[in-house]
């Protein structure tokens, strides 16, 4: 089968197909969550919004629980280190997420409008701060996190919740909220009629801009303003998983000199931003599933950006270079590896299957009309 | 190493997010599956009354699955975010088996609920009725790899320690999955979710009943419940997951402190129903005991015997002396020493390496420890009795009692006088919170049984805690404390409210509180 080298590789882009799976599906949940106070100016309204995904948002969250699952089972020290090193950050994550279920729910159970409306506010906030800390979460992963490993392989971290706020953090938390509402609205634009329809129209029209220039800015700053550590002595990649047995340099490099070596890297940045434009310029015509399928190629490129830019590393760490864990020292057995990935060779084809027929089946424009005649059924 | 204050802050942490999970799976699991009958009858029958019975108990269902999933989230997170270095030590087992729930159960059940609900005029009724049973196999296919997991905690096979990569490897996949602890932790966990959905059904059915309102629809749920929750009782007590206590040291740790059992009697073992047990002096109290019982539950058989606690706890020290060399040894292997002798040296204690780092709590370095300190880490293994014992009895007596009320329930049901039997339906509606507390009861005893390990034999759990202050601890248990409680008002407010509404939430026409103005 696989030797251990290989099924490392693999991994590293399957476990990129899963994070990618979950930016593009829950992304625009989180999108059509953060715009539904705005697009929506009364009641009904707002129902048509929250039935564009109340259908499909819960087989969209599995993606985030199933990225969870997966780094935790293939880079277990990744998933001790990033969890346990931010946890203020990812208990705020976690809580915000608790706003999602029972606003989808619980919103419609009671007719009061002081009730929906609480729920309604609720649900753009666990739309909203989730994609803003993923992006300061990315942010930080490409700056690099205060933490080590002692003999035992224990994982310290050193710094604080608000350093993880630094500027360019926080850039990357204004873009990742830009590009999920960007990324709602297309959703929303694609499965509304009428006014809601015309609302995301402008709602991309004006999201758009905002949206290149805070995705310029942040490639300028990662290439011209980011130092990369490079590896000096690295362990044979298919070594038993031990992060202290190599040698690591802080600021061996730039980004803008690891893209320049590997030339091909280019295309991920470059479809990046086509997608993202193609996806304002169709948005603002009539291209429905066009625009939408534009904007998640942009996605794609701006997740493959990051996953390049950071080979092999998958945590740096900023205070003891070698402590720092690449897709080569990182990783749970060979055993193991093998396991999960006859797993999800089986699994994920189905998973894909019966997810398209539960969106075939639901598919179509949600209008005031299916809102009013399905009032006791639907959110 | 870590301040106990960490390491018991952590532990409440966990546990009390962990119990309120469970507040909300054992429902969704007896609920699908009820739904999944009810369905099956309405499309065999095509009597409307069976759909209006999936659609409103599914509402019920809907209100408990979205507690369900917010508080399943945290579980995900907190291996990572509190049990870091447990993660990596036996991530490598943990990890897979919570990533197959993932792609095999999650994936299930969270895609076609969406269906379930709204997918009424859209599907033929055949393909709605397979709908509903995926979302009931989704369910219990989650539970069936958690509780892999968790069986694993109690009693790991297939793993092996490695020096290299220093955490527990997976050897035998095939031995992890058909762990004949996490096999019967299954049945008996799905059986109880089974009871806990049957229960509620049928207490609410009895309000309806006892209020003279709905019957035709009550009287149908009613009889359903009490049917299936007669088989899945029967399942939770003769399946019970007693059988599994006889595998591993700390299983049988376990079931002696269950027992209070603190000497090793001569086969046949007898039985303590009730006492009092006394940690500090090693005894129990006013024991009343029955002859026979304990050796044939626990061994199968009468000639076998029971260790005692006291016993068990000599085996202990006999295990940490050995991970004590187990331990010696690993650090020369990492200094780079692997000659022939010491590799022997290790792989021949290994196994006990995990009784060696019971000493971490007092001596960092392990191998300097004395005969006292050997002593205390050996007592530590006994777990505390008298909170084992007494909840150990609540379950059991919660179980009885609800075998009692479903055997009686179908009963009357086949006779047909069961609307009659007044005080039996009012049983029915005082009992509905049994389920919850043996399920709770039941959670307590597994794993506080366990002590002072969260792997077994492997891993202390003063070990496996994050590197974290207690400043950390208290922002997120506050977080939990305000959330869960804010949570939980809202989700019985809106319980009760349709409850009370009952079928008529429908808007058919055809209920209750309908018929007067319709």
């Amino acid at each position: 089968m696989f030797d251990y080298e290989t099924i490392r590789l693999i991994w590293w882009v399957f476990i990129g197909v899963v994070g990618i799976a979950f930016a593009l599906t829950e992304g625009f949940d989180f999108g059509v969550g953060t715009l539904l106070p705005f697009i929506g100016k009364n009641d009904v309204e707002r129902r048509v919004i929250i039935n564009t995904v109340g259908a499909t948002w819960e087989g969209n969250q599995v993606w985030l629980v199933l990225l969870g699952g997966a780094i935790f089972a293939i880079w277990p020290a990744v998933y001790a280190t990033l969890f346990s090193g931010l946890y203020v950050a990812m208990l705020l994550v976690l809580f915000s997420l608790f706003f999602r279920p029972s606003a989808f729910d619980y919103r419609s159970k009671i007719e009061d409008p002081r009730w929906r409306n609480s729920w309604d506010w609720a649900l753009f906030i666990g739309s909203s701060l989730p994609p803003i800390l993923f992006g300061v979460l990315v942010g930080n992963l490409i700056l690099g996190l205060p933490f080590h490993f002692d003999n035992d392989l224990r994982s310290f971290y050193d710094g604080s919740f608000w350093a993880l706020l630094s500027p360019f953090a926080l850039l990357c938390g204004v873009t990742g909220l830009l590009l999920t509402t960007f990324h709602g609205a297309l959703f929303l634009k694609w499965r509304s009629e009428g006014v809601i329809h015309l609302r995301a129209v402008s709602t991309i029209n004006g999201l758009g801009p905002m949206l290149l220039l805070a995705l310029a800015a942040t490639t300028l700053w990662v290439f011209v303003g980011i130092d990369r550590p490079e590896i000096t002595q690295m362990v044979a990649t298919d070594a038993p998983s031990n992060p202290l047995n190599k040698t690591v340099i802080a600021q061996g490099a730039t980004w803008l000199q690891h893209f320049m070596a590997y030339p091909w890297m280019w295309l991920a940045p470059i479809i990046g931003f086509i997608g993202i434009a193609l996806a304002w310029l169709l948005g603002k015509g009539d291209s429905r599933m066009g625009a939408f399928v534009s904007s998640s190629l942009g996605i794609v490129g701006i997740a493959l950006t990051v996953g390049f830019g950071l080979f092999p590393f998958l945590l740096i760490s900023a205070t003891d270079p070698r402590s720092s864990l690449t897709l080569w020292d990182g990783s749970s057995s060979h055993n193991t590896m093998l396991l999960a990935f006859w797993i999800t060779v089986v699994f994920l084809p189905i998973v894909l299957l019966y997810t398209r027929f539960v969106y075939r089946v639901i598919w179509g424009s949600v209008t005031e009309e299916t809102v009013l005649k399905d009032s006791h059924t639907l959110y | 190493m870590f301040g106990d204050d960490i390491v018991m802050l952590s532990r409440m942490q966990f546990g009390l997010t962990a119990l309120y999970h469970f507040l909300f799976v054992p429902l969704t699991l007896g609920m699908t599956f009820i739904l999944g009958i009810m369905e099956s009858v309405y499309v065999m029958t095509g009597k409307e009354v069976y759909k209006d019975m999936v659609k409103f108990w599914g509402k019920l269902f809907g209100i408990n699955f979205a507690m369900g999933v917010t508080t399943g989230l945290t579980l995900e997170f907190q291996f990572g975010t509190n049990w870091a270095y447990y993660s990596h030590y036996v991530g490598d087992i943990f990890g897979p088996l919570l990533a197959a729930e993932g792609w095999m159960a999650f994936f299930l059940e969270s895609t076609f609920v969406g269906l379930f609900f709204f997918g009424w005029d859209r599907l033929s009724k055949v393909q709605h009725l397979t709908v509903t049973w995926l979302l009931a196999v989704g369910t219990s296919l989650s539970a069936l790899w958690i509780l892999i997991a968790n069986g694993w905690m109690q009693h790991p096979v297939g793993a092996a320690f490695n020096y290299e990569t220093l955490r527990m490897e997976m050897t035998s996949f095939a031995d992890v999955f058909f762990n004949p602890v996490a096999q019967v932790k299954f049945v008996h966990t799905v059986a109880a979710g089974y009871v806990t959905g049957s229960m509620f059904v049928l207490g609410i059915s009895s309000w309806y009943l006892l209020n003279k309102r709905d019957i035709g629809f009550a009287r149908r749920s009613f009889s359903i419940a009490s049917a299936f929750g007669l088989a899945s009782v029967l399942s939770v007590i003769v399946l019970g997951d007693e059988s599994g206590y006889t595998s591993g040291e700390t299983q049988k740790l376990k079931l002696a402190a269950i027992e209070s059992e603190w000497e090793t009697h001569p086969a046949p073992a007898s039985f303590t129903v009730f006492g009092f047990p006394d940690q500090a002096n090693e005894k129990t109290d006013y024991a009343i005991k029955i002859p026979y019982v304990l050796g044939l539950i626990a061994t199968r058989s009468i000639d076998e015997d029971v260790k005692g606690l006291k016993d068990l706890r000599e085996d202990s020290v006999v295990r940490i002396k050995s991970g004590m060399v187990a331990y010696d040894n690993l650090q020369k292997l990492r200094s780079g020493n692997k000659t022939p002798t010491v590799m022997q040296a290790f792989e021949q204690h290994k196994a006990d390496l995990g009784y060696g780092l019971l000493l971490k709590k007092y001596t960092e370095k392990v191998v300097d420890a004395d005969a006292a300190t050997i002593q205390k880490a050996a007592n530590d293994t006994i777990p505390k009795v008298a909170p084992l014992f007494w909840t150990f009895r609540i379950m059991v007596a919660c179980g009885f009692t609800m075998l009692f009320i479903f055997a009686m329930t179908f009963y009357y049901c086949a006779t047909r006088v069961a609307d009659q039997k007044r005080w039996l339906l009012r049983m029915a509606v005082w009992c509905i919170p049994l389920p919850w507390i043996a399920a709770e009861t039941g959670w307590f005893v597994a794993e506080v049984g366990r002590q002072p390990w969260t792997i077994s034999g492997i891993l202390p759990t003063h070990m496996s805690v994050s590197s974290l202050s207690a400043d950390q601890l208290w922002f997120s248990i506050a977080g939990f404390a305000i959330f869960y409680t804010v949570l939980l008002t809202i989700e019985m407010y809106l319980m009760l409210k349709y409850v009370r509404l009952g079928p008529s939430s429908l808007h058919t026409g055809r209920y209750c509180f309908e018929q007067q103005h319709a």
